[in-house]
């Protein structure tokens, strides 16, 4: 299967969209009618071929787009790409875990040649050809985990592990749903989630990172989180508040099903083995409201999903100026059926 | 799912007799793959059939994290033991093939210390060569003080004081030598990290030490080589599978479970890792709680134990499994 990698933005005119085959791969959060915080964690397995859980990092049609949406970023506030010093064996794990599982899952797209130290490697899509030493940074244009960082999608963070947590020592985070590098650079598992609500009382957090201390290598894991964001904007980081933050207020009624975008983080934990540090993909997928409803299973279940959130969800997620209009224009789409089981569109 | 659900299928390429109670083992991968890379410290989980017998046992992987044609561990033969160590120093031979776990690392380098202090007693020292051979490759400064019975038991001494030279200091009992604790972390540069694996007095004596002179305890570190005690038999009720089994004196409470063929999650098996937490149901009596995860609290209260090292005394015991 070859890709068809779409030329658009996700800024200024706002051209990204789905194409109508991208819509059913679509990872749609909500496996039940009701949606509360869990501790949602499975065995990231190859899953279903065509969608994204097939491969270890999905590659899809809007690759070429976000990585360039990528670069703007970093040209702009290189702040968000950052690695405490301790951290340059783990940038190397990064490199090698995402250049050799590319090289395996998409070999018409991506090329890997290892000669003991030296790696040939090429990224046909980004037009990169490139070798180096590996373990040797001073043969990289820049730190491992921003040159890898920038050849694949999803927002990373690099997790040291002592001390019995985990530690957020570096990342490359550009796509992020509110929450910044700059801030929670080396913080603890407790301390990066503080601001989240009825998590903690729920024992999500402590559960989660007695999981992650013990995660084995080769085995990763996989969970679903997300947002709803106005337009398809993948920065919506709290540095360009400004630049998104109103956007809220343009919802109406007439646009809302172009404007609401469901935004899906498939996050992946791989434990890494030189550095015994744990790698944690933010991949994000984005989908107009529009676009989620052409599957009525996902039509009725989103609907259902929206009205009984809980207030606290609706406010921590930003949600709070267009919930009611939302959840109004979702009702049409309601006949009230049940649904079956499962994210996969019937 | 457990790590040991994954088993890599190697071959033993070689087997090593380093002084008369310690064997050192190689494996190779079947198909002459690499073998994962890993960091210093890490272990694996050695499968061995044993005429009918399942046993894993974790061993501490001595070879260099950056060799990753073959793995090697080194093996202390323990004769009050149930027969792990037996198994290996006595059935294997090169050629034969095994099923071990990927790597896992309880016992990791603290990479942003300024300096690694480690100090290992007898077989401990095996995690420290690999650990040796990443802090020489990043080129931090480190320092191994290694205690051991006498000459004749000192595996891998000789070894390492020529390949790290001033690096290595050796002490042997039966020469009247040993460390002083005291003197040696009083005398370490700011940022340095502290890392003993050895008998259970030695790894209590270090931390109390360092614990005395006001060392932050984020930068003491150290690892028990757990075996799972035996003891009595005793029964347990598996609640959601609803049976009884019994768990043999010389058995832990995870071998009984596992041999149920009821699903149970481990890694480590040295009370270590936490993977294996079970909840009690019902307890009349008393749980022998052997394990490094459980908190003075959660081992009063009564409701979890650790089955891979820990074991029960009483009346009944039921667990949510
Ligand atoms: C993380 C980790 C890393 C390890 N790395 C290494 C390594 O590199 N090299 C190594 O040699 N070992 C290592 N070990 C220990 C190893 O896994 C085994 O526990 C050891 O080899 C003994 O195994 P066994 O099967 O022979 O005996 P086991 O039966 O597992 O051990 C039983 C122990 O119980 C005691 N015991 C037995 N019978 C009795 C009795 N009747 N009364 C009282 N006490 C009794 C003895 O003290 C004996 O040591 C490691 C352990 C852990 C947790
Ligand atoms: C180890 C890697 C992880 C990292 C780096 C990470 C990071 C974050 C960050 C930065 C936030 C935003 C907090 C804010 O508002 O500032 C967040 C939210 C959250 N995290 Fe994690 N997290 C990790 C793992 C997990 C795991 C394993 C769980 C399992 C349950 C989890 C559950 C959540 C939840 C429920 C939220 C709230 C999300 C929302 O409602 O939008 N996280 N995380
Ligand atoms: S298996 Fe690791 S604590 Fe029991």
């Amino acid at each position: 299967m070859t890709i068809q990698f779409k030329d658009e933005s996700f800024r200024g005119d706002f051209s990204y969209a789905n194409s109508p085959s991208n819509i059913p791969r679509f990872p749609f959060p909500f496996p039940e009618d009701e949606y509360m915080y869990s501790t949602n964690i499975e065995p990231h397995h190859a899953a279903r071929a065509g969608s994204p859980f097939e491969n270890a990092f999905d590659v899809d049609e809007h690759y070429v787009a976000e990585m360039k949406d990528r670069a703007l970023v970093l040209a702009e506030d290189p702040g968000r790409c950052q690695a405490l010093p301790h951290m340059e064996t783990a940038g190397w794990d990064f490199v090698e875990l995402v250049m050799v599982s590319k090289a395996r899952d998409y070999p018409d797209l991506f090329k890997l040649t290892i000669d003991g130290d030296r790696w040939h490697w090429i990224n046909k899509p980004l037009q990169i050809d490139d070798t180096f030493t590996f373990g040797d940074s001073s043969t990289l244009p820049c730190h491992p985990m921003e040159y890898i960082g920038r050849q694949v999608q999803g927002d990373h963070a690099i997790l040291d592990q002592r001390d019995g947590n985990l530690w957020l020592d570096a990342g490359i985070i550009t796509a992020q749903a509110d929450w910044s590098l700059d801030f929670d650079v080396g913080m603890n598992f407790f301390e990066w989630h503080a601001p989240v609500p009825l998590a903690h009382e729920l024992g999500v957090f402590q559960r989660a990172l007695k999981f992650l201390l013990t995660l084995p290598q080769g085995q990763p894991s996989r969970r679903l989180n997300w947002t709803l964001t106005v337009n398809p904007r993948l920065d919506t980081s709290p540095e360009n508040y400004p630049k998104w933050g109103p956007d809220r207020m343009t919802v109406t009624p007439e646009n809302i099903g172009e404007k609401v975008h469901l935004r899906v983080e498939l996050q992946t934990f791989w434990r890494l083995p030189r550095s015994n540090a744990i790698l944690f993909p933010i991949r994000t997928y984005l989908m107009a409201m529009n676009e989620v409803v052409t599957q009525p299973k996902w039509a009725r279940r989103i609907h259902r999903v929206m009205r009984d959130l809980r207030p606290e969800l609706v406010e921590y997620k930003g949600l709070s100026r267009y919930h009611p209009i939302l959840v109004e224009w979702l009702s049409q789409f309601d006949d009230g059926a049940p649904t079956s089981p499962g994210i996969f569109p019937d | 799912m457990s790590a040991s659900d994954h088993l890599i299928p190697v071959v033993v390429s070689n087997v090593v007799e380093v002084n008369p109670i310690i064997k050192r083992f190689e494996f190779k991968h079947v198909n002459g793959d690499e073998l994962p890379a890993f960091s210093g410290g890490a272990h694996i989980v050695v499968e061995m059939l044993d005429d009918g017998t399942k046993r894993k046992n974790p061993y501490s992987l001595m070879s260099s994290p950056f060799e990753r044609d073959q793995y090697a561990i080194s093996v202390r033969r323990d004769d009050t033991g149930r027969g792990g160590s037996k198994f290996m120093h006595e059935q294997v031979r090169p050629g034969m093939e095994m099923k071990i776990s990927a790597p896992v690392n309880l016992f990791s380098l603290d990479l942003r210390a300024k300096k690694h202090l480690m100090i290992a007693g007898g077989i401990g020292i095996t995690p420290f060569i690999a650990q040796m051979a990443q802090a020489d490759k990043l080129g931090v400064p480190f320092e191994l003080h290694y205690a051991a019975r006498s000459v004749s038991q000192a595996a891998y001494m000789d070894s390492l004081a020529d390949r790290f030279g001033d690096h290595v200091s050796c002490y042997c009992d039966d020469q009247g030598e040993g460390v002083d604790f005291e003197t040696l972390l009083s005398s370490q540069p700011l940022g340095t990290h502290v890392y003993v694996c050895g008998p259970k007095g030695m790894i209590e004596r270090v931390v109390e030490t360092a614990t005395h002179l006001g060392w932050p305890a984020a930068h003491v570190h150290f690892e028990h080589f757990l075996a799972p005690p035996v003891g009595e038999p005793f029964e347990v009720h598996l609640a959601k599978a609803g049976i009884d089994i019994t768990v043999g004196a010389e058995q832990s409470l995870l071998e009984a479970v596992e041999a149920s063929g009821t699903p149970i999650n481990c890694m480590c098996r040295g009370g270590a890792c936490g993977q294996c937490e079970t909840a009690v149901v019902a307890c009349d009596g008393e749980i022998m709680h052997n394990d490094h995860w459980l908190d003075e609290e959660q081992r009063a209260s009564k409701q979890l134990i650790m089955p891979c090292v820990s074991r029960f005394r009483g009346k009944r015991l039921e667990l949510d499994l």
